[in-house]
């Protein structure tokens, strides 16, 4: 949405291009994960509770459900579109279960109904943006609203209880001695995510839409779908969010996942991903999440309250946009 | 007179005019001169909002902190009022409008100068506002008791029968209109959102055009936090939690392009009155509160939409298949 005025300077190019090992020594994946040990190591100073195993566990789940999402996200971003939406789907979701909770629908179908419901939201969105050919930004606020609105009028200031004990294993159960099943699912998603976007075709084509979707069509790259696809992959993926959440959470209410997307945003931002479309990597939104769930929870350990730490999530986001942003201009 | 009747504002009036005698049809007291100045006063807020808002989406921003702005603007005036009840009014009015500007300066200094993405930067801003909120008053509420009798009556102070809440926000409509048609700078907003690099080429600096938008903003939102404020005579971290969401709702609405340089502030009157209408005809006619966000969610999309189609025409299309990509 911002437009850049072009100078007319002269440019610089170097005569020789920086090696593999320097360019990958000096790259963002890199600062962010000397971030990521210098507050580890901040953390393990700062609380004695800190550096055991159950602790580093809990860890994890300040960041594991808001990753999922922010992996889908990251390629949306990447395309050049957003999705705000995220954390009303989650909303809409885990109503829908909880809904379906009251009529006695059992574990396999409440995950069947989490994620095809993210996935009709998703599709929503998708069919507004790609065949409409609306702005996502207002689309996707619009649907922000809209979602949480039809939980809202479901709900009001009521919440769904009774899931089945055998539903909070998404939630809260462990696959092998402190690591959780969400951990898990993080973690083969990561993988799963990373080859999609930097091994495959698609992947390929999800950068040539960023950088230049008139050009990426003349190619032969099917935009259009390829924007629906990711569309559908964020309410997939906020589908799966929201059945961890409410698994851990065992409860729905309206306000549910409120101002995630937010969080979302700001992890993909901090992994490099820039918001104007074209580039970023899975590894980078990887080491942010860790930076933020090592953040968020050394602040709790601390016992900083959790407005407080939204204040320093949206100085983040704005900080490691700003800071590269000065640096070049100091630099120039 | 033509033109008019063809043009997107006579269209949202007559939506208007049609939602008005549906709900008349049934409740003919709603239609009340009385009630729909009370339905004005209450809509004041978001006129107020909406004239900011759209001066930010004319030149292709957003502004998303403008609610954050509202709430923090409103407690640091209330607690002012509570440590130092004997300071008049028109002080109060003075830092409201002084600190709102300041922060949204915060907003158009990163966007201008560090050309950060506006949706970036004012989602940012957004909870850092609230937090400082949170800091300021430790989560604690500023209530009616505490505040001082001429705090709270200046909103309600009636001058020629209608609140001076409404007057304000009359004066705000007349006093935008005449700087977005009649001065240089209301121009330039239109013209840096029409078309950015033929803005820099005529000597307008693009950048520093969206600072004054976000600056306009932030003193609507400023002023707008005291009026708040003081109308519920209650202060708390999250008073107007999610109001930027109806803000943009009534531009959109109102028919500003998202994409910038298309818009008029009778639009954004319009599309607050709209919003405005339906939040207080809800009650009338017996549907819970809770609809509420759903219908402003339906509305955004409906009405962009409805834009979209209008302004496909623009342009002559020479690739018909690379136009649709683009």
């Amino acid at each position: 949405m911002t437009t850049t005025t072009e100078q007319p300077t002269g440019r610089h190019i170097p005569d020789r291009l920086r090696s593999p090992l320097e360019a990958r020594l000096k790259s963002w994946e890199s600062l962010l994960l000397l971030v990521a040990i210098a507050i580890f190591v901040a953390n393990s100073f700062a609380s004695p509770y800190f550096l055991d195993a159950w602790s580093l566990s809990d860890a994890t789940f300040n960041f594991t459900e808001k990753a999922m999402i922010a992996f889908a996200m990251a390629l949306l971003i990447i395309s050049g579109e957003i999705d705000l939406s995220v954390a009303s789907i989650i909303a809409l979701a885990s109503t829908a279960m909880g809904a379906a909770v009251q009529v006695g629908v059992g574990t396999p179908g409440l995950v069947l109904i989490g994620l095809g419901t993210g996935l009709l939201c998703g599709a929503f969105n998708g069919v507004l943006v790609t065949r409409m050919g609306l702005p996502s930004i207002v689309v996707t606020i619009g649907t922000m609203s809209l979602f949480r609105g039809i939980s809202y009028i479901v709900l009001g200031d009521q919440a769904f209880r009774g899931y089945p004990s055998s539903f909070a294993f998404f939630g809260q159960g462990y696959v092998w001695w402190v690591i959780s099943f969400e951990f898990v699912l993080f973690a083969v998603l990561a993988v799963i995510y990373g080859v999609l976007l930097h091994k495959t075709n698609f992947g390929r084509s999800v950068y040539a839409i960023g950088n230049n979707a008139t050009g990426a069509m003349f190619s032969g790259i099917r935009v259009d779908r390829v924007k629906f696809i990711l569309f559908l992959l964020t309410g997939l993926m906020s589908g799966l969010a929201a059945i961890c959440l409410t698994s851990r959470l065992g409860s729905t209410r309206p306000s549910i996942g409120f101002g995630w997307e937010l969080e979302v945003v700001t992890m993909v931002v901090l992994g490099g991903v820039s918001i104007l479309g074209g580039s970023g990597t899975i590894p980078g939104v990887v080491i942010a999440a860790f930076v933020m769930g090592l953040v968020t929870f050394g602040l709790g350990l601390l016992n900083v309250p959790g407005i407080v730490m939204s204040i320093v999530i949206g100085a983040l986001l704005i900080g490691v946009i700003a800071l590269p942003r000065l640096y070049a201009k100091w630099k120039a | 007179m033509l033109r008019f009747l063809a043009s997107r504002e006579a269209l949202l009036l007559g939506a208007i005019g049609v939602l008005l005698a549906l709900i008349a049809t049934r409740f003919p007291a709603f239609v009340t001169p009385a009630n729909l100045m009370d339905v004005f006063n209450d809509t004041s807020p978001l006129i107020l909002l909406a004239i900011g808002q759209m001066i930010v989406i004319l030149t292709k921003c957003i502004d998303l902190s403008v609610a954050a702005n509202l709430a923090l603007t409103g407690m640091v005036v209330s607690m002012i009022n509570v440590a130092l009840p004997g300071v008049p009014v028109v002080v109060i009015l003075a830092v409201a409008i002084g600190l709102g500007t300041v922060l949204g300066m915060v907003n158009g200094i990163l966007v201008w100068k560090l050309d950060i993405p506006p949706i970036v930067v004012t989602l940012g801003t957004m909870t850092i506002f609230r937090g400082i909120i949170f800091l300021l008053s430790d989560g604690a509420w500023v209530n009616s008791h505490e505040m001082s009798p001429a705090f709270k009556a200046f909103p309600r102070a009636e001058v020629l029968g209608l609140p001076m809440l409404s007057w304000i926000a009359i004066l705000a409509v007349i006093l935008f209109a005449v700087v977005m048609t009649r001065t240089t700078l209301g121009r330039a907003f239109y013209a840096v959102g029409g078309n950015p690099h033929a803005a820099t080429y005529t000597g307008i600096d693009v950048g520093k055009t969206q600072f004054w938008a976000f600056t306009i903003s932030g003193a609507l939102a400023g002023l707008t936090g005291y009026l708040w404020v003081s109308r519920y005579a209650v202060a708390y971290v999250d008073i107007a939690s999610g109001f930027e969401l109806d803000v943009v709702a009534a531009c959109v609405i109102g028919g500003i392009s998202i994409a910038g340089g298309v818009g008029s502030i009778g639009g954004a009157l319009l599309g607050a009155i709209f919003l405005g209408v339906i939040k207080n005809a809800l009650p009338v006619v017996n549907i819970s509160p809770f609809w509420q966000l759903a219908i402003s969610g339906s509305a955004i999309i409906i009405a962009v939409a409805v834009n979209a189609r209008a302004s496909r025409t623009k342009g002559r299309i020479i690739l018909k298949t690379a136009e649709h990509a683009a």
